[in-house]
């Protein structure tokens, strides 16, 4: 099955990646870029019985490893 | 020394400050640390002080330090810190220790964006620690810094439990001793550049006392930690 885990810094914590790309975007001249905020997306492919099996594992990768929820939430679309 | 401290560094993938933490604990003991894989299940018996060092832990990959923190070795870790056992993270050792969750907060990118490397001074907010005990409350020492992800956040709650508990074990400061301003160089709230843990056996800080223990790289200011250590 193939998964898809996207995670992004929760609003309200500072993103300076996200800032500097902002900054590049409008030396570029790429007009209407109110802001930017950078997050990872994980492919993971997987091995699971159903959506809600697969589900239930991505959230305890993220919980385990791949989101720190100190500072970032975490999305997950699958099937 | 009849007993000298017996102490742990463990070696993860891009580590590179290991032998300078090496070098200090050598010089405040009289003995080397045994070097510790990250791979290995346990410390060596006996293991009274565990030193995280500095780098670049798995290319901080994922998140700084985030990798590190699940490896094999920090099962042993964890419960070594349990049982009261004396552990030191410095600057990725710090951000491994946080991804451990043996320290609250994490370490952010830096608000200035750049990565720092420079002396920096500190003012020591808690002289009464296994840590700490060779400095006097309120001290200004210099250190060095070498990080592009010393930004330290938690949030209100965790932050005002670690000021309510002197769980601050230095703030970042210029050479006088005033903190805020310029002289906190990455954007660490209330000027933290380390915490303890609730039983003040684990400390975590950013900048690195082991780079400042030979007058002929700038000051020894890091000396009175790895003493007080060799003497708990």
């Amino acid at each position: 099955m193939k998964t898809r885990v996207i995670v992004t810094l929760k609003s309200g914590i500072l993103d300076p990646q996200g800032k500097a790309i902002e900054g590049a975007l409008r030396s570029l001249g790429v007009e209407g870029v109110a802001s930017v905020r950078q997050g990872k997306v994980f492919d993971i492919e997987l091995d699971a019985g159903d959506r809600a099996a697969a589900q239930a594992k991505l959230a305890e990768a993220c919980e385990k490893l791949l989101a720190n929820a100190i500072v970032e939430d975490y999305a997950i679309e699958n099937g | 020394m009849a007993n000298p401290l017996r102490a742990a560094v463990i070696l993860f993938p891009g580590s590179n400050r290991e032998g300078d933490v090496a070098r200090a604990l050598r010089q405040a003991t009289g003995v080397p640390p045994t070097i510790v894989w990250h791979d290995d299940r346990a410390l060596p018996p006996g293991t009274e002080l565990v030193v995280l060092p500095g780098g670049f832990s798995y290319g901080d990959y994922l998140r700084c330090g985030a990798i590190a923190a699940r490896a094999r070795i920090m099962e042993a870790v964890r419960a070594h810190a349990a049982d009261g056992g004396l552990v030191l993270g410095v600057c990725n050792g710090f951000q491994i220790l946080c991804e451990a969750g043996l320290l609250p907060g994490v370490l952010m990118r830096n608000a200035g964006r750049r990565f720092l490397c420079k002396t920096q001074h500190l003012r020591v907010e808690n002289a009464s620690t296994a840590f700490t005990r060779g400095y006097a409350p309120g001290q200004v020492v210099k250190f060095a810094i070498a990080h592009g992800e010393g930004n330290y956040a938690i949030d209100a709650e965790g932050l005002a439990e670690l000021e309510r508990a002197g769980r601050v074990a230095f703030r970042y400061c210029d050479a006088r001793g005033e903190i805020g301003g310029r002289a906190n160089p990455n954007g660490s709230i209330d000027d933290i550049a380390g915490v303890y843990n609730d039983k003040f056996n684990v400390l975590g800080l950013m900048p690195h006392p082991e780079n400042l223990v030979d007058p002929l790289v700038g000051g020894i200011d890091g000396r009175p930690m790895f003493a007080a250590l060799a003497a708990a």
